[in-house]
């Protein structure tokens, strides 16, 4: 009896579903783990870059014996098992144990040939972190650590000590404020008139070949010409004159082990002195930095400065692309779920389709290659775009490939979900409709593809989602390390399709793999991974909101 | 045993407090001509040839038990038939001179003519305003004194207006169930049907929305031919003047209410309303 009963508590524990209850809440704990965890890593990683940490300097015994002193930035600590050391040729008698070994940024780049080097904990002597250092952040070969000495103008010193310090601010506000003048001059002005020059250059190459080009014309394209350049001597003129300006100023500085630098003021991007700074100042600091990574373009092969046009490239792709696959994916749907008579052939389509979504994207990307740049590009380079060759126009990887690439992969996902949000809408509500005389037509257009505009939404979302992360196949069809010009800018007609862009997803393989400066660029891959996650969620919560205005606004029963 | 000759009726038709005595159809004027109607669905007879005439401004109920073939006759009126696969129609339905079935024979404008209102309720998820607006924007009318005037004349039709005039904006799914299927009926006359087809209105609704509904179908048949689809045969005899008999596809019997409930010609008949079968 007391057998029977114990049994029975047993099944009645695992009937219960109890058992079923615990499993499926661990897996979405270990997953919702698994996702924090990795935003928390890059995040980590990623964000503390952009602090500025305590410049510190150090007498170091070289391995061979030789001392030298070092300044930099501490980067990171680790332990390295003794053995490692010893195999590795370090002298380490009387040691047990793990050892520190600190990675340390030395910046000065034009002096060391490198950025970093690391150090182990048993060879430093006298680790200071001493006053006055000041930190440069330069166009050209990355950080200065150093301390000021002087401040030259022409050539002549003009303040040096204690004073120096006040002058070198001072001009280095007049020299930043040449500086963006510069580049603006060189980037959109002149880049204004470039642009207009090759207009003007195609204009005539089209006449040429189409025998039209008669003197009238060709006086007055040489008028404008002429005016154009103009323009630009003039502005070639105000360049010489800012450069000039410019390159007055100087800053001498000596780095840690005595040597003395001139740095000129057009190559400093920023000064500051960690060392000296509050918590206070180093939070402006870091914020400022963190905007200049959103909103600056990159400097010195992609690892110093921002990532602004990987950020414009990615968003205004994925825009592109929703607005080529929305179309193509609900009218397909539409014929599909509606119009197509239910079949055989029907599901061999649904069934090409839904496999369409599993082949690799790298394929789609071959794809894009060959038939949208080389056969649709090249003949559309022939048809309308003669005068520019043999330059290509269309016949080469750009925006417009690359969104229609990913189109084609994404469609696949919009196709499905739009079928099954018409497969949804009940069946009374469209009979109400074609009860009222309208037809199949109208029925689909006023009642039955706004009800399932929610369910096309949502086909959007997981189309963005994919779309916005995929890097192999933009390789082929239009990304590039380092866009000249950005797809979208203030020249007519504004949006140039044929440009290539530049993507986060690529920003992060080219940054990690292809680098120069490894470990230079190594945080700079965290903190592009996260912000493309960031847009990604910032795409899907627009996509999301969207859906939810549009689901309370067609309800169903 | 002898008893069961004897006939037993469901509804005592003098308690429902109306009066249809002197109606025959040899006076109707006749809206709709059912002429040896037959219904398949792929192989299976629905309907197995029907001729029954439908008299104009009256209410004219179909009973029958489930599966008779009441609602499938009904959606013939529309040609709502037509949107189901396999499904296919012989035979004739004459409305206004024409037969529907013929082949040159516009479906969109035959179901502007003739309305229905179907057993859910089924609002467009739109505004009250644009429900009932919705065939006349079909008919390309944009005018905005005009639709607000069919509006209102609708929704006062529907039985209402005093109900919802100050949420026109609002959605029509936020109603009661008797309030959206009044507004059903609202959107079906706006576009000014001839014939009004109800397939079982009120199977979704509570006792007191039916009562509405019943009285709002008594003022509507004034200005419209009503064809009602009824599983209740107490709806049927309150608000019919003609009624239906149908059972397994065949018409059995079509006379004046009064006389099929109280005095039915065929034994089926008989056995349906007093409970029998069905």
């Amino acid at each position: 009896m007391s057998i029977a009963k114990n049994n029975n508590k047993k099944i009645g524990w695992f009937s219960s579903g109890t058992p079923w209850v615990w499993i499926s809440a661990g897996a979405v704990s270990i997953s919702l783990v698994m996702v924090f965890g990795l935003l928390l890593l890059i995040a980590a990683r990623g964000l503390g870059y952009f602090w500025p940490a305590d410049v510190v300097m150090m007498d170091y015994t070289e391995r061979d014996g030789t001392e030298i002193r070092l300044m930099g930035e501490n980067r990171e600590t680790e332990l390295v098992p003794l053995e490692r050391l010893l195999d590795a040729g370090y002298q380490l008698q009387g040691h047990s144990g793990d050892v520190e070994r600190h990675l340390l940024k030395t910046g000065n780049r034009d002096l060391y040939g490198m950025d970093f080097r690391s150090v182990i904990e048993p060879d430093i002597t006298n680790y200071t972190v001493p006053d006055g250092v000041v930190v440069i952040e330069r166009h050209e070969w990355g950080n200065f650590y150093g301390f000021l000495k002087s401040v030259k103008e022409d050539g002549a010193v003009i303040a040096a000590g204690e004073s120096a310090r006040a002058a070198l601010e001072q001009r280095l506000e007049r020299s930043l404020l040449l500086h963006d003048e510069i580049k603006h001059i060189e980037k959109i002005e002149i880049g204004a008139i470039n642009y207009q020059l090759e207009r003007l250059r195609l204009k005539t190459r089209k006449l040429e070949l189409s025998n039209t080009l008669d003197p009238q014309r060709e006086q007055q394209i040489a008028a404008e010409r002429a005016e154009a350049q103009q323009r630009y001597e003039g502005l070639q003129k105000r360049l010489n004159d800012l450069y000039t300006q410019i390159n007055r100023d100087s800053l001498v500085a000596t780095v840690a082990d005595g040597r003395e630098v001139e740095i000129a003021l057009a190559k400093v991007v920023r000064i500051y002195r960690p060392n000296e700074m509050g918590f206070g100042d180093k939070m402006l600091h870091y914020f400022d930095k963190l905007w200049e990574f959103v909103s600056d373009e990159p400097r010195e092969a992609n690892t110093e400065g921002g990532i602004f046009p990987a950020i414009f490239g990615t968003v205004l792709m994925v825009i592109l692309m929703a607005i080529l696959v929305t179309p193509f994916g609900v009218v397909a749907a539409i014929y599909l779920r509606e119009y197509a008579k239910q079949g055989p052939v029907t599901r061999v389509i649904r069934i090409a389709v839904n496999n369409l979504a599993g082949v690799p994207s790298v394929v789609y990307g071959v794809f894009g290659l060959g038939f949208f740049v080389y056969f649709l590009g090249g003949n559309l380079d022939a048809l309308f775009f003669p005068e520019a060759a043999p330059a290509p126009t269309f016949g080469t990887p750009g925006i417009l490939w690359s969104s229609l690439t990913l189109a084609i992969l994404t469609l696949p996902v919009v196709i499905v979900a739009t079928e099954e949000g018409l497969s949804r809408i009940p069946r009374a509500v469209r009979e109400g409709s074609l009860a009222l005389g309208a037809t199949k037509a109208e029925t689909l257009w006023r009642i039955v593809i706004p009800m399932a505009s929610p369910a096309l939404m949502t086909g959007l979302i997981l189309a963005v989602a994919r779309a916005a992360g995929e890097v192999a196949p933009l390789m082929l069809v239009g990304v590039v390390k380092l866009a000249p010009s950005m797809p979208l800018d203030s020249n007519f007609p504004f949006l140039h399709l044929d440009r290539k862009f530049m993507h986060l997803g690529f920003h992060i393989y080219d940054v990690g793999f292809q680098s120069p400066n490894v470990e230079a660029a190594r945080p700079l891959v965290y903190a592009t991974a996260l912000l493309l996650v960031v847009v990604i969620v910032v795409l899907n919560l627009t996509a999301i909101s969207i859906r939810n205005r549009l689901r309370a606004k067609y309800q169903a029963v | 045993m002898n008893d069961s000759r004897e006939k037993r009726h469901a509804i005592d038709m003098s308690a429902l407090g109306r009066s249809n005595a002197g109606l025959s159809l040899d006076n109707e004027e006749i809206a709709i001509n059912v002429n040896s109607l037959k219904l398949f669905y792929g192989d299976k007879q629905a309907i197995n040839g029907v001729d029954m005439q439908i008299p104009k401004n009256r209410v004219t109920a179909f009973i029958g038990p489930s599966g008779c073939g009441k609602s499938t006759l009904l959606r013939c009126f529309n040609r709502m038939n037509d949107l189901i696969d396999g499904c296919r129609v012989e035979g004739e339905v004459t409305i206004e001179d024409e037969n529907i079935y013929d082949k040159g024979v516009n479906v969109v404008d035959l179901r502007r003519r003739v309305g229905m209102v179907f057993q859910k309720p089924n609002p467009f998820p739109k505004s009250i305003y644009e429900n009932v607006a919705y065939g006349l924007r079909l008919q390309g009318i944009k005018d905005r004194r005009v639709l607000d005037e069919v509006i209102e004349r609708s929704l006062k039709g529907a039985a209402l207006w005093d109900e919802v005039k100050d949420r026109l904006h609002e959605s029509g799914m936020g109603l009661s169930g008797g309030q959206q299927q009044r507004l059903v009926i609202a959107r079906a006359i706006a576009v000014e049907p001839h014939v009004l087809l109800l397939d079982e209105p009120a199977s979704a609704l509570d006792p007191i929305s039916t009562l509405k509904l019943e009285e709002l179908i008594y003022e509507l048949k004034n200005r419209y031919t009503i064809v009602i689809v009824t599983h209740n045969m107490q709806q049927a005899a309150r608000v019919s003047d003609y009624t239906a008999f149908m059972f397994m596809g065949d018409k059995i019997e079509f006379s004046d209410t009064d006389t099929l409930f109280t005095n039915p010609r065929e034994k089926r008949t008989e056995d349906y309303i007093t409970g029998r079968y069905g």
